[in-house]
């Protein structure tokens, strides 16, 4: 690679849309234009002084700097859920409160192996793996996954309407699907409920599926905006795709009841849309696998040949593992042979086939009735504690006289909480109380322990007790002061990226 | 599994074809046209009353089969055959001699360590494992390598050597629109499914030679050097899949002269670190030459054969960029790209690997298996090749047998004849004459030989 001669001007047309960001007016403070232009003026001169430096540095101690073939490669954007532990775990202090990550922890904040697990991992050992086993093995997964959404004496199993193949947790399963949706229909959208998972968006942006969205969360009740999701759901394109979240709602956690499931239903029968459901915590919303799966039931009751994602990562806490189940329900059997030889070769080009290590062990423990049933109980301990977690925290939110409402808090279920805290509320969480969570307010309840609450309450009334109205006012110096917290404490990285376009 | 079949294996190019270029000009079911109507809804009309009531076809209909696997097709065959003397060398997977799978010593081992350290199974980071990542790269640059120092390698654990190439393939096509990635005629199937699936396109340059049975060295320099300035050439580290024809040490000189003269950026996929010749290092010595150099490479590796670790898809993508910084930008981007198809990756594999590889007791031992594995290779080899030299009476020059190297060989059978082979001698093989040397076993060499021999110049 030649080295291009070194234009000293030529940062300028990156740059100056840069300092016109950096001197944004402050609303709150009158405009001094002569400073600005004085500040502007100096700018340009740091950066030309110190490009000019900073070549001398480099052509005196350091090989010729080549020019690389990423050089225009610039950082990606951190994953917002991500970023939340990073920063928590940068942080120093003791006392410090991860509620951002929707992993489960046990009371004494410990990250959990369920025993059944445990026990599945001893009798599978490095056992020899033959290309037929692999696929009976692979098979049998799906066939247990099936039975655990769709229930094992539904019509759909028994008459065997279901195909499906292994994938690597909830996230791969949404991406196959994505990809496979662009296939075949590939001028069609996806609608997703507003809020919804951070990753959603990307994973059917990245197959290229336009998404868009429909009411969902209602910031007002904390609760469900069902009358704007039906006018949504009537007024979307005949035969749309929908992504629906059929238990704990992730991030609200909030859910509609049986009565509204219905309704969606039988609109989305007429509309003859396609609902296609995220199942991500099965048996983790109240504990009881059946009641979960409520949702689809009541679609499949209404005869809808829908789609699912399984993830096994909450339920069987085997979130590093990477193991879920993509389904899709067909009509007809020579329907069935295509689907799946068309999902097959999405994944092939992607990761070929999930670990063997994870399936294995989801096969184990859901074929057996004995262990599945040991499981089960070991599901319900955990979503009773997030309950009694849920409760105990608005107990004392309440006997701080906090002034707000908290009733969501036990409205919504289960995983996470969305607390209704504004960014400046969860900035200022993480700074004087160090406690993480995401911008949106989302609360992992699972972070939640009886030794933390009472300080997590505390921390919460502390925030919000004070005026609320001027702090709305400022959340542009907010979101700034978002950003400075994410460069300081998760390294240097984006501001020398930054730097490092600049030389250019 | 098949999947892991058709992973291991090379197959003959199947182009997965969009839906629209199969139906073109066929009236397309599943899209909703305004102007068409939908097939989906049919309107009923009661009285002054129309209401719109679904029909019970599906959103799927349209839906056509994709194309199938050919080396599923050869092991199924393969399976449904009861005659007592067949052979299936269609198989990519290692063999012991007695044609069982074989669990490496040392994986047992340090899959016993992990159930007894008794880990929790956390998510990894979008990264992966961070021992994994550190003993990956210097595994295969060297530890003490300059571009490891100056930390300007940007490594991300993958889903073995296919969910590498995949991020890889993404990466090109977000930064690089429209730039092509050159691949070698004929390379391993799935290459070619890989870039289509994720809208990179491609050419190939001339790799074998028929006639020679050997590499057709002055063709692949013609067509790298005719390629557009500023393509991805995606070389085989070692043990070239299907072939099994390597460049000698000189010929990857001229390779790296070519590249660097046209900018052309070097994309190795090394699935066979240690498997070829026996040595780890040996095997690397292709890409450690280029990056010697100074070159941006991009380097997916792969330890499904020389770890067995095939079904626990363990594999990393690594990008050796000019500065840390680059690098550190360019980890962000495969971050990026990776986090929407899965999130993170998978946690066992990687822990098995970096187990191993940093445990220096656990690391001798695997070099050792490594060396018995590639050794039983070798040894086959020769058998082959003494028995085909000593039946075969015509003065054929049977020498690539020991020439070629890894796993596969390309004997030069063309398909009428490894139809014959099939049929008449019952040795099922892939139809571009690839046989697996992993599926063969002493024992069974003279019995090829021989079907090989009458093949050859019996069928035309």
């Amino acid at each position: 690679m030649e080295d291009e001669p070194h234009h000293c001007f030529s940062f300028l047309p990156t740059f100056l849309p840069l300092h016109i960001l950096i001197y944004t007016p402050n609303p709150v403070l009158p405009e001094h234009s002569r400073t600005k232009s004085a500040a502007v003026f100096f700018h340009i001169l740091t950066m030309i002084i110190s490009r000019f430096l900073r070549r001398g540095i480099l052509t005196s101690t350091s090989p010729t700097r080549r020019r690389s073939w990423w050089d225009h490669v610039t950082p990606a954007l951190k994953d917002p859920i991500n970023a939340v532990t990073d920063a928590f775990l940068a942080d120093p202090c003791p006392y410090k409160i991860n509620l951002g990550v929707g992993a489960y922890r046990d009371d004494k904040g410990k990250p959990v192996v369920l025993q059944r697990v445990r026990e599945a991992e001893g009798k599978i050992g490095a056992t020899n793996f033959l290309e037929s086993t692999s696929t009976a093995i692979s098979s049998k997964l799906v066939e247990e996954s099936a039975k655990l959404i769709y229930r094992e004496d539904s019509d759909v199993i028994k008459e065997r309407r279901f195909i499906g193949i292994p994938a690597l947790s909830g996230t791969s399963a949404c991406c196959i699907f994505a990809e496979f949706q662009k296939r075949f229909y590939p001028d069609s959208t996806i609608y997703f409920p507003d809020p919804t998972w951070s990753s959603h968006r990307n994973i059917w942006g990245d197959a290229h599926v336009p998404g868009r969205t429909f009411h969902y969360y209602h910031p007002d009740s904390k609760g469900l905006n069902f009358v704007a999701l039906i006018d949504d759901v009537k007024n979307a394109p005949d035969g749309s795709f929908f992504l629906l979240h059929p238990c704990a709602h992730n991030p609200t956690g909030v859910d509609p009841t049986d009565e509204q499931w219905r309704e969606i239903s039988s609109l989305f029968k007429v509309k003859n849309h396609f609902p296609f459901f995220d199942v991500a915590y099965q048996g983790f919303a109240s504990g009881d696998v059946e009641r979960d799966a409520q949702a689809i039931r009541i679609f499949l009751e209404d005869g809808h040949s829908i789609g699912c994602a399984q993830s096994f990562a909450k339920n069987l806490g085997l979130y590093g593992h990477r193991v879920g189940c993509l389904s899709i329900l067909y009509n007809d059997k020579i329907q069935a042979v295509v689907i799946k030889s068309q999902l097959k070769q999405i994944s092939n080009t992607m990761y070929g086939s999930p670990p063997i290590h994870s399936i294995s062990l989801v096969s184990k423990i859901l074929s057996n009735p004995n262990i599945k049933a040991l499981w089960l109980k070991e599901v319900k301990v955990m979503a009773t504690r997030i309950q009694i977690m849920r409760a105990t925290l608005r107990e004392a939110l309440e006997r701080l006289r906090s002034p707000l409402n908290w009733q969501h808090i036990t409205n919504q279920v289960r995983m996470f909480c969305f607390s209704g805290l504004t960014p400046a509320e969860v900035d200022q969480l993480a700074k004087e109380f160090r406690i993480y969570m995401t911008h949106d307010g989302r609360i992992s309840m699972a972070g939640v322990t009886t030794k933390n609450v009472d300080y997590v309450a505390r921390a919460i009334h502390e925030v919000t007790a004070s005026d609320r109205d001027t702090k709305i006012l400022h959340n542009i110096g907010a979101y700034k002061v978002n950003t400075d917290i994410c460069s300081t404490s998760l390294g240097t990285n984006k501001t020398r990226a930054r730097g490092m376009n600049l030389a250019l | 599994m098949a999947s892991t079949l058709l992973s291991l294996a090379s197959a003959t190019p199947s182009a997965s074809l969009s839906f629209h270029e199969i139906n073109k000009g066929k009236l397309n079911l599943g899209c909703i046209n305004k102007e068409k109507p939908n097939p989906f809804i049919k309107a009923k009309s009661f009285g002054r009353v129309s209401m719109v009531v679904a029909s019970n076809v599906s959103h799927f209909e349209g839906i056509t089969m994709a194309p199938p696997d050919p080396i599923l097709g050869v092991s199924e065959a393969f399976k449904a055959d009861d005659h007592e003397l067949k052979l299936n060398l269609g198989v990519g997977a290692y063999r012991t001699e007695e044609l069982q799978p074989y669990v490496l010593d040392v994986v047992k081992k340090a899959d016993k360590l992990l159930l007894e350290k008794g880990e929790n199974l956390e998510y990894l980071p979008i990264e992966g494992l961070a021992a994994f990542n550190k003993v990956t790269a210097e595994l295969l640059f060297g530890a003490d390598n300059p571009v490891i120092k100056q930390q300007r390698v940007a490594t991300v654990q993958g889903l073995s050597g296919t969910g590498s190439l995949r991020l890889a393939a993404a990466l090109i096509e977000r930064y690089f629109p429209g730039a092509k990635v050159l691949i070698s005629s004929p390379t391993w199937g799935n290459h070619k499914n890989i870039f289509n699936d994720a809208r990179v396109p491609w050419s190939e340059y001339r790799y074998y030679d028929p006639k020679t049975v050997g590499l057709d060295f002055e063709g692949m320099i013609a067509d790298i050097k005719a390629a557009p300035e500023g393509s991805f050439i995606l070389l085989h580290g070692c043990a070239h899949n299907p072939t099994g024809i390597d460049p000698t040490p000189e010929q990857w000189g001229v390779i790296a002269d070519v590249i660097q003269e046209k900018n052309h950026i070097p994309f190795f996929d090394i699935a066979y670190q240690g498997f070829a010749s026996g040595s780890l290092d040996t095997d690397a010595a292709s890409v450690r030459m280029f990056v010697a150099r100074g070159m941006e490479v991009i380097a997916a590796q792969s330890y499904s054969k020389n770890l067995g670790l095939y079904a626990e898809r363990i594999g990393a993508i690594n990008v050796v960029c000019s500065s840390p910084e680059a690098a550190a930008r360019v980890k962000s981007q495969l971050k990026r790209i990776a986090r929407p198809m899965y999130s993170n990756p998978p946690v066992h594999g990687a822990r098995i690997v970096a187990n191993i590889v940093g445990d220096s007791a656990l690391f001798k031992e695997w070099n050792a298996e490594m060396e018995m594995m590639a050794g039983r290779i070798k040894n086959v080899r020769h058998k082959l090749f003494d028995s085909l030299s000593s039946k075969d009476k015509s003065g054929k020059d049977w020498s690539f047998v020991l020439k070629q190297i890894g796993m596969f060989s390309f004997t030069g059978l063309n398909k009428a004849q490894c139809d014959n082979m099939t049929n008449k001698w019952h040795v099922y093989m892939t139809k571009d004459g690839r046989i697996s040397l992993a599926g063969l076993s002493l024992a069974k060499c003279e019995y090829l030989a021989d079907a090989i021999i009458d093949s050859y110049h019996n069928v035309s």
